[in-house]
């Protein structure tokens, strides 16, 4: 009696399961069962071949057990393969996500675009040895334009308009001190250094106020930042070379800068400082009037007669100080028209910035 | 101020493009905001005629031959009869813009025969220029222009429009601004003669000058030119003045403004035989005294204001204008000339009290030099014999109390100039650039002055006479910057502040600040800044508390909406939020951090800093897959629950009380760890001030943290322990309970029962249910208690212990019950 050969069984086990695979939902878990039970399984045709090979001499046996068990390989091979066709089949057909819907956002906040440039402005002078300090809005007379070399009554007075505060007669001080709030963040000057000896560097930013009809351009509240420095050995070059490392920083690393002669009275030389304009390299555009330049800021070397009103002794210290309005730049930067935007709030305004 | 070009260059040959004038000014600090052209002719040339033939058909027509320079010869027709060879005149070729001498209409030239001869061009009249009604002759131009150039070179004003700074009267005079323009193009200025006939005889003989405010009056001036003949000035004279937008008057007053407008000096000239007793005396007003001035306008005067008076009456309110009662007229034969000096603020003070402002005023407010008087005078009184003749006395009279007040010389060292700007600049070239400006240095002994002398021998140091037109250089500083804008700030070397770094002062108010503006950018709320000042109408609608302080109220406030400073965030906050419940679509959930303004009563105002955040509104923007719940007092927590989280600050919320917020919808917010300190409010407003601003769909939730007693809060818990616990490696155990109460049971008191159990690691609400299966006035609360220990793993005959613990203790003290 001769058992049929293993092999031939293999070929015929190899043909019937991959006919069956053919036309198997391998999505039927049930149906995978069987098939897998009838080829593959503990009882199944394979074993049952494997099985008979214990009757063959050695070397046939090695032989065909190598031969059954890379078919085994094989068939789950394809049984996997069939499978992920299947998966990719039915994700075809199911529903498939249209991943151009938009996407589940957490709701988000935003700073005021004027914080935005203060910390900006700030933290690139803090990065250069300035301490951010801040004062009070309503001020005294004193500090707002005294100090500052601005006499009562004298014309140079006329270039702050200014909004005072209410004070009976009996709220005046003996020195006749009037309140008023504040049109710059120059007092601040006063107030720094009265309370500390040089070495000064300091940057304030804050809101300000002026007497002043408000349009596109003009407001009546607005920020500022200052910036003081003094100590000995302070030179305009110092001035030029800090300020010019500013405008780098925030408007870009290759920027120029212009120094053009300027009147504040509380600055001698005084200056205002250009940049060349980032819209258009100098060329001339509308954000520059056709000009190549934009002024930036006020500046100039603190005027002896400031620092003599705290007490400094002014053979011995020099320093430089200057001034520039957050708005103004990001009404630059951003091209927005109208400076009233600002403070009126509109969520369709201030969720852009 | 106005510049016409024409009149500068008198003083200064400058032959630059008005455009690169006007940019070099303003680098050096002249601001220069515009330039004015009274005529801008197209395509006409200045043309020079070289013959002149009869017109073949016509006897008043001629044929002439015009030169163009490089555009060479050309024959035209023309009728005008004063035109002749030789004469330099207005040409037109074919297409320029010319006015139609008939119709006075604007129109392009037209080649066209003129009686059979071809005629591609005109020699042109005033009329046809556009200058006047004149249409007699052809304009003839001065024999030195230069043919072929465009017209407007020649004929014509360009004028330069000035925004000057305060300190620099001396350029609100065209000689001032022409000396700038020297000192830039390096060609200086010409001075006008100051020099006349004195053919009369000594004007002390003639006249008295007597200051009796001597404070007031520093210098005074004045002489006298007997027969002069009033009348209107000649035609160069009144075109001047017109060109700065002056009105002509006669002669004499002419002469006046000419030398205003020339040097900067205000001037007046009296009818002196209207002056009684020839004496002039400067004086106080009395207080109620009348003056009608020159404008016609009766004033009355107070005894702070300054008047030129005779014996008998005031007779012009000195340095603001002249009075009626002294005033130049046809029949005025004899003039007293006055040129003066009056203390700045005072005369600021005068115009303004008075509402007159005058050309004399803005140049006198600004403080000029006493020096300038006298040399107006001269020039005015040149200028007065030159147009309305007659005989000047001889010598001036000169009355100086002020004399040696004003700093006449600066010492500078070459060592300040290097201190200041932080460059060397060679000692010939600081010479030269202060010189060209009209300052004098002399070479000092270093010895001479302190800074110098420390210096030795290696620093060049100056004694600086500053030029009689300068007032606004009084040191050492003002002369650098005059160095800087004249060499160039584009000189001066570049250096980074280098040196000393300050020592560094902890700034904990700022840096709180900055945290918290961050911790509610971070949960999606979106910062605003407002207004700081309101009106107490507006305010009103936030039912502040009355124990409120008062408020900074404005003295000249803009607008009747920002007449006191704000003692609230709120009202802008709630304003705000209904403006954009109106326009925007989304969430409306936004903060400020600004400073509140209260009136303690004396000294500056108390400026509080605080925070307001409101919310309101649909939770996120209409989303494809978006649940449209909306914002409400939870989300306000959660807010505030952020800025703790962010300043590791433990906050307690209890229920609390505000004006603004809904009774029984208001947390207080408070820090035990400083000893239960309020640090802020949440609560959803009150539907009556939701009305009050037209806000009509609620919830809109409002919280408001004072930042100082969060400093304080931040400050008490950071002296506590560490933020850092080692976190358990055991499992932890989930069990959820479900729990019965009576409704008024604060869910928060719930789950610090249950947090006091030590096995608990944390305790959260998931569910909280009212009604059907549940009792009226009960509730159903959800929780789910984790337990965890530090150093085993809980059996779970533990942990039933624990929950069985839990459960008694919220049976007993808060009768809850386990949902069956
Ligand atoms: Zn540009």
């Amino acid at each position: 009696m001769t058992e049929p050969l293993p092999t031939t069984d293999l070929k015929q086990l190899s043909e019937d399961a991959l006919s069956a695979l053919q036309v198997l939902d391998t999505s039927d878990p049930g149906a995978v069962e069987k098939w897998r039970v009838e080829f593959l399984g503990r009882n199944g045709r394979l074993t049952t071949v494997l099985r008979g090979l214990g009757a063959l001499p050695a070397e046939q046996r090695r032989e065909a057990g190598a031969a059954a068990n890379s078919l085994k390989e094989q068939l789950e091979q394809r049984l996997e393969e069939k499978r992920t066709q299947t998966l990719a089949a039915q994700a075809a057909r199911a529903e498939s996500l249209d991943i151009s819907l938009p996407g589940r956002r957490m709701r988000r906040g935003r700073l005021h675009p004027s914080t935005q440039i203060i910390r900006e402005i700030c933290s690139a002078f803090n990065e250069m040895g300035f301490q951010t300090v801040e004062g009070p809005e309503v001020e005294w007379e004193r500090y707002n334009f005294d100090l500052l070399n601005i006499p009562r009554d004298h014309p140079a007075r006329d270039k702050w308009d200014t909004i005072w505060i209410e004070q009976p007669e009996s709220r005046r001080p003996p020195d006749g001190q009037r309140i008023l709030l504040r049109t710059h963040t120059s007092p601040m000057q006063g107030r720094v250094m009265e309370r500390q000896q040089p070495p000064v560097r300091v940057i304030v930013p804050g809101k300000c106020y002026r007497f002043e009809a408000t349009d596109a351009t003009h407001e009546w509240q607005f920020h500022q930042v200052e910036g003081l420095v003094v100590d000995e050995g302070v030179t305009f070059a110092d001035l030029k070379g800090t300020l010019y490392e500013f405008a780098r920083r925030i408007f870009g690393a290759n920027r120029r800068v212009r120094f053009r002669c300027d009147f504040f009275p509380f600055v001698e030389p005084g200056v205002d400082m250009s940049i060349d304009c980032f819209g258009c390299d100098g060329k001339g555009c509308r954000i520059c009037k056709n000009s190549g330049w934009i002024e930036i800021m006020g500046a100039g070397m603190v005027h002896p007669k400031v620092l003599a009103a705290v007490g400094y002794d002014t053979a011995r210290y020099t320093g430089f100080a200057f001034g520039m309005g957050p708005e103004r730049i990001a009404m630059l930067r951003y091209g927005i028209e109208d400076i009233r935007h600002f403070f009126s709030n509109d969520l369709r305004f201030l969720s852009q910035f | 101020m106005k510049v016409p070009l024409s009149w500068m260059k008198e003083y200064v040959p400058v032959e630059l493009p008005a455009e690169e004038i006007a940019r070099r000014l303003t680098m050096a600090g002249v601001e220069v905001t515009g330039i004015e052209r009274t005529h801008t002719w197209n395509g006409i040339i200045v043309g020079h005629v070289r013959s002149v033939r009869p017109h073949p058909n016509a006897d008043r027509l001629r044929l002439v031959t015009v030169d163009r320079g490089s555009a060479g010869e050309i024959e035209v027709v023309c009728g005008a009869p004063n035109v002749a060879e030789g004469q330099r005149i207005a040409f037109a070729g074919v297409g320029a813009d010319v006015i139609d001498g008939h119709t006075g209409k604007a129109s392009k030239l037209k080649a066209g025969k003129i009686r059979g001869v071809e005629s591609p061009g005109m020699v042109l009249s005033e009329k046809e220029l556009g200058m006047s009604g004149d249409h007699e002759g052809i304009v003839v131009l001065d024999p030195a222009a230069p043919v072929g150039r465009p017209l407007s070179e020649v004929l014509g004003e360009t004028v330069l429009d000035l925004e000057l700074s305060p300190n620099r009267p001396d350029c609100l005079g065209v000689l001032g601004v022409a000396r700038e323009v020297g000192a830039l193009v390096g060609l200086g200025a010409t001075e006008p003669a100051l020099g006349y006939r004195e053919s009369g005889p000594d004007a002390h003989s003639l006249a008295r000058v007597t200051i009796e405010a001597a404070d007031l009056c520093p210098r005074y001036t004045a002489t006298v030119i007997r027969g002069v003949k009033v009348g209107p000035s000649p035609n160069w004279l009144q075109d001047r003045l017109r060109a700065l937008g002056e009105r002509p008057v006669n002669n004499v007053v002419d002469a006046t403004n000419y030398v205003m407008f020339e040097l900067g000096q205000p001037l007046h000239a009296f009818d002196f035989d209207l002056v009684a007793g020839r004496h002039v005396i400067v004086r106080r007003a009395r207080s109620g005294e009348k003056l009608a001035t020159l404008d016609g306008v009766e004033r009355t005067l107070t005894d702070e204001m300054l008047v030129i008076a005779d014996p008998e009456r005031a007779i012009g309110l000195a340095g603001v204008m002249g009075g009626a009662n002294s005033e130049i007229t046809e029949r005025t034969v004899n003039v007293l000339l006055e040129s003066a000096n009056f203390h700045a603020v005072n005369n600021r003070k005068t115009a303004r009290g008075l509402g007159l402002a005058s050309e004399a005023t803005v140049r006198f407010e600004k403080g000029l030099r006493a020096g300038l008087a006298e040399v107006g005078l001269r020039r005015c009184v040149g200028m007065i014999l030159e147009v309305a003749g007659g005989d000047a006395a001889r010598g001036v009279i000169d009355e100086w109390p002020g004399r040696g007040n004003e700093v006449n010389e600066i010492f500078l060292t070459q060592q300040r100039v290097q201190a200041v700007l932080g460059v060397e600049w060679p000692a010939a070239q600081v010479v030269n650039t202060l010189r060209s400006l009209g300052f004098e240095p002399v070479p000092a002994l270093a010895a001479a002055g302190g800074q110098g002398a420390a210096m030795g021998d290696r620093s060049a140091s100056w004694s600086v006479r500053v030029p009689y037109w300068r007032p606004d250089i009084t040191i050492p500083e003002d002369l650098c910057e005059e160095l800087a804008r004249v060499i160039g700030y584009d000189q001066i070397p570049q250096t980074v502040v280098s040196g000393r770094v300050p020592r560094w002062e902890p700034q904990a108010g700022l840096n709180l600040r900055e945290k918290v503006r961050d911790a509610l950018v971070a949960a999606g709320i979106q910062e605003m800044i407002s207004y700081t000042a309101t009106s107490e109408r507006n305010e009103e609608r936030v039912r502040l508390s009355e124990k409120t302080p008062g408020h900074v109220k404005l003295a000249n406030p803009l607008s009747a909406d920002w007449a006191v400073m704000r003692r609230t965030l709120r009202e802008n906050a709630l304003r705000t939020f209904s403006d954009n419940a109106r326009t925007w679509r989304g969430p409306v959930a936004m903060f400020e951090i600004g400073k509140v303004f209260l009136d303690h009563g004396e000294g500056l105002p108390e400026e509080r800093e605080m925070v307001v955040g409101v919310l309101g509104g649909l939770r996120s923007e209409t989303h494809w897959a978006g649940e449209q719940t909306r914002l409400d007092f939870f989300d306000a927590k959660g807010a505030v629950e952020a800025v703790l989280e962010a300043l590791r600050v433990e906050g307690a919320f209890s229920p609390g009380a505000d004006s603004t917020l809904a009774a029984g919808r208001v947390a207080a917010v408070t820090s035990p760890r400083a000893g239960g300190l309020r640090v802020g409010i949440v609560g959803e407003v009150d539907p009556q001030v939701m009305t009050a601003f037209g806000i009509d769909a609620g919830p809109v939730a409002m919280f408001e943290l004072d930042l100082e007693a969060l400093g304080k809060a931040v400050d008490a818990s950071r002296s506590s322990a560490s933020p850092y616990k080692p976190f358990g490696r055991f499992p932890a155990s989930p069990r959820d309970l479900a729990l019965l109460l009576d409704d008024g049971v604060p869910a928060g008191e719930v789950l610090r029962m249950i947090e006091r159990n030590r096995l608990v690691a944390s305790a959260s609400v998931f569910d909280v249910y009212r009604g059907k299966g549940v009792a009226t006035g009960r509730k159903s609360l959800a929780v789910r208690v984790v337990y965890q220990a530090a150093d085993r793993t809980l059996t779970s005959e533990e942990v039933d212990a624990a929950e069985k613990s839990i459960l008694n203790a919220l049976s007993s003290q808060l009768g809850a019950e386990l949902r069956k």
